[in-house]
């Protein structure tokens, strides 16, 4: 549905975004990870059409976005980072306006409108003026804005912004809704957000695609072996020594009263002789458990190496 | 040009949601009863007085009355196009919200277009609106009608000029206030060019003449229609929204 070939973009001589080569599948939801400023949205701008790159091409539903533009802008829903809402509208009003101007026919403009106000919860409110909602319909206003002439596409820029955790699940449940009968490109710098709605991910950082895989694949990539933390009431050298001369322990880290115990993925655990060792050493084990790798530190490893593999 | 038409509705509906639409119209009422109320009762004094010495006739409605009142609306206009047009590109920029028109489906020109018309239909409720004084003199009295026709038509045309260099400068700016000085000021200054035509010189004073956007409006307040001053206004106007034009696809490579 979306295939972005060698795309890049420049801002005079600093690059915002550099060679991206990605394709998405038609019915995919597809998460777009990077810190602030790595050029997510720059990605999405020239995406939908709204800005020309430097060099490279991107397709849409097979489309040139730079030769064919309004054929691609009629396939595409966009919500840009800020809402592009006129406050003095009435709701229904300006999704009337957003469904014209994207030549959807007079016969089904009710309908479209309709369908686009009750899938995003906005039926209650569909005679209010945009100006006087909360920041939560207001963004529901942008999402309804995106979808109501049914694109095939739909561009996603950071939708849950601002917004109170019920509404942040809301509109994550709308988004995987929407799944199968639209593509979604969302982004974030939201971890939680993007394993809670997407299929894929795609991080970029410093305008360069870090990492392209699902979810559980990119976690298991980095979380090779079984991680344990044992939290203690005193940190015993003896007690560190005999944990690290098990046999399965790969490698243990001391930060605080806390010991984070790396076991070889290959051997059989040794939990009991861990547990064992701290008790020897009189080090009081308050708690023991499974540390399990957070996509999180999976991110800001990934954005990591890559800034240190520029640096360097 | 279907969705040049959807926009220029949205955004003269948009003039009506905000007090601005009633305040410029009430404004420009107010003023041109006012004026019109005084052309009239100079009329009668003068007329009176003609009458009185045995001085023949006096001057005609259409002289006395109806080319002083388009005369002056011409200029009220100058101060009202400003308001008019300034926050047709100026808002949507400051307010992002013109990511949604961009991101649509239209063509620039569409857009530009658009937006021109929702200001042109604006300042034709305003000045359809005063053709109640014209209505009362034909009721009444006999001025020339063509005359009457031609002015209006002229008077919408200059109007319009101003309109197209107004949707210009707020094209050019996120500021409001920036946007209506700068057409004012150019509005202006296209009215008093041919000033300096008498001293310019033959060739540069014939030009100067040329481009006052008041000498081509002569014409029209005498009953006439030539295409020199058609194709002068229609230039002014096409190559305001040209520039736009230019403006908003710049915009986009930043």
């Amino acid at each position: 549905m979306i295939e972005v070939k060698e795309l890049s973009k420049f801002y005079g001589p600093r690059p915002a975004i550099d060679r991206l080569n990605f394709s998405i599948q038609p019915g995919e939801i597809v998460g777009f990870l990077g810190p602030n400023g790595a050029g997510k949205s720059t990605t999405m701008k020239i995406v939908t059409g709204f800005m020309p790159a430097t060099s490279g091409t991107v397709t849409v539903a097979g489309f040139d976005v730079f030769e064919q533009s309004l054929q691609v802008k009629r396939n595409v829903g966009y919500l840009p980072e800020t809402p592009p809402l006129y406050f003095e509208m009435i709701v229904e009003d300006f999704l009337k306006f957003a469904a014209k101007l994207h030549d959807v026919p007079a016969s089904q403009l009710k309908a479209k409108v309709d369908s686009a106000l009750e899938r995003t919860g906005l039926t209650q409110v569909r005679k209010r003026i945009i100006g006087n909602l909360s920041k939560g319909y207001k963004q529901r206003v942008g999402i309804a804005q995106a979808l109501v002439h049914d694109p095939k596409v739909l561009i996603l820029d950071e939708p849950t912004v601002g917004l109170d955790p019920a509404q942040i699940i809301e509109i994550r449940e709308l988004i995987k809704s929407l799944a199968g009968q639209h593509t979604v490109i969302l982004s974030s710098h939201i971890l939680q957000e993007v394993t809670a709605t997407c299929q894929r991910i795609i991080v970029i950082s410093k305008g360069k695609i870090v990492a392209q895989d699902t979810i559980e694949r990119l976690t298991t990539q980095i979380n090779q072996g079984v991680i344990y933390g044992l939290t203690v009431k005193a940190t015993e050298t003896q007690g560190i020594e005999a944990i690290r001369a098990l046999k399965s322990v790969a490698h243990v880290d001391v930060s605080g009263n806390k010991l984070l115990v790396a076991l070889h993925p290959d051997q059989a655990s040794e939990r009991d002789q861990i547990i064992q060792a701290a008790v020897n050493a009189k080090m009081g084990v308050l708690d023991f458990a499974l540390e399990r790798r957070s996509l999180e530190e999976v991110f800001l490893e990934l954005t990591h190496e890559q800034s240190n593999g520029v640096a360097s | 040009m279907k969705k040049s038409l959807t926009i220029a509705v949205k955004d003269y509906r948009t003039y009506f949601t905000s007090p601005m639409g009633y305040i410029l119209i009430a404004g420009f009422m107010l003023i041109m009863g006012w004026m019109f109320f005084n052309s009239l009762t100079y009329f009668t004094l003068q007329n009176l007085q003609y009458k009185q010495f045995g001085m023949g006739k006096g001057a005609s409605l259409t002289e006395g009355i109806v080319k002083p009142f388009l005369g002056n609306m011409n200029v009220v206009l100058l101060f009202f196009a400003p308001f008019i047009t300034m926050r047709l590109f100026a808002e949507e920029r400051k307010l992002q919200s013109i990511q949604l028109l961009l991101t649509s489906p239209i063509t620039l020109t569409e857009l530009v277009v658009g937006k021109f018309l929702s200001a042109l239909f604006l300042v034709g409720t305003m000045v359809l609106l005063t053709a109640i004084y014209p209505i009362i003199l034909v009721a009444y009295g006999n001025p020339d009608v063509g005359t009457l026709f031609t002015s209006y038509l002229g008077t919408l045309l200059l109007a319009s000029c101003y309109l197209s260099a107004g949707v210009f400068f707020s094209s050019t700016t996120e500021n409001q206030i920036v946007a209506g000085a700068l057409t004012f000021a150019t509005g202006l200054f296209f009215w008093l060019i041919n000033w300096a035509s008498q001293s310019a010189g033959p060739v540069l004073g014939d030009v100067l003449e040329y481009l006052s956007l008041i000498q081509h409006y002569n014409n029209f307040s005498q009953g006439l229609l030539t295409t020199t001053d058609l194709i002068f206004y229609i230039s002014f106007i096409g190559l305001g929204l040209f520039f736009t034009h230019r403006v908003l696809d710049s915009y986009r490579w930043r």
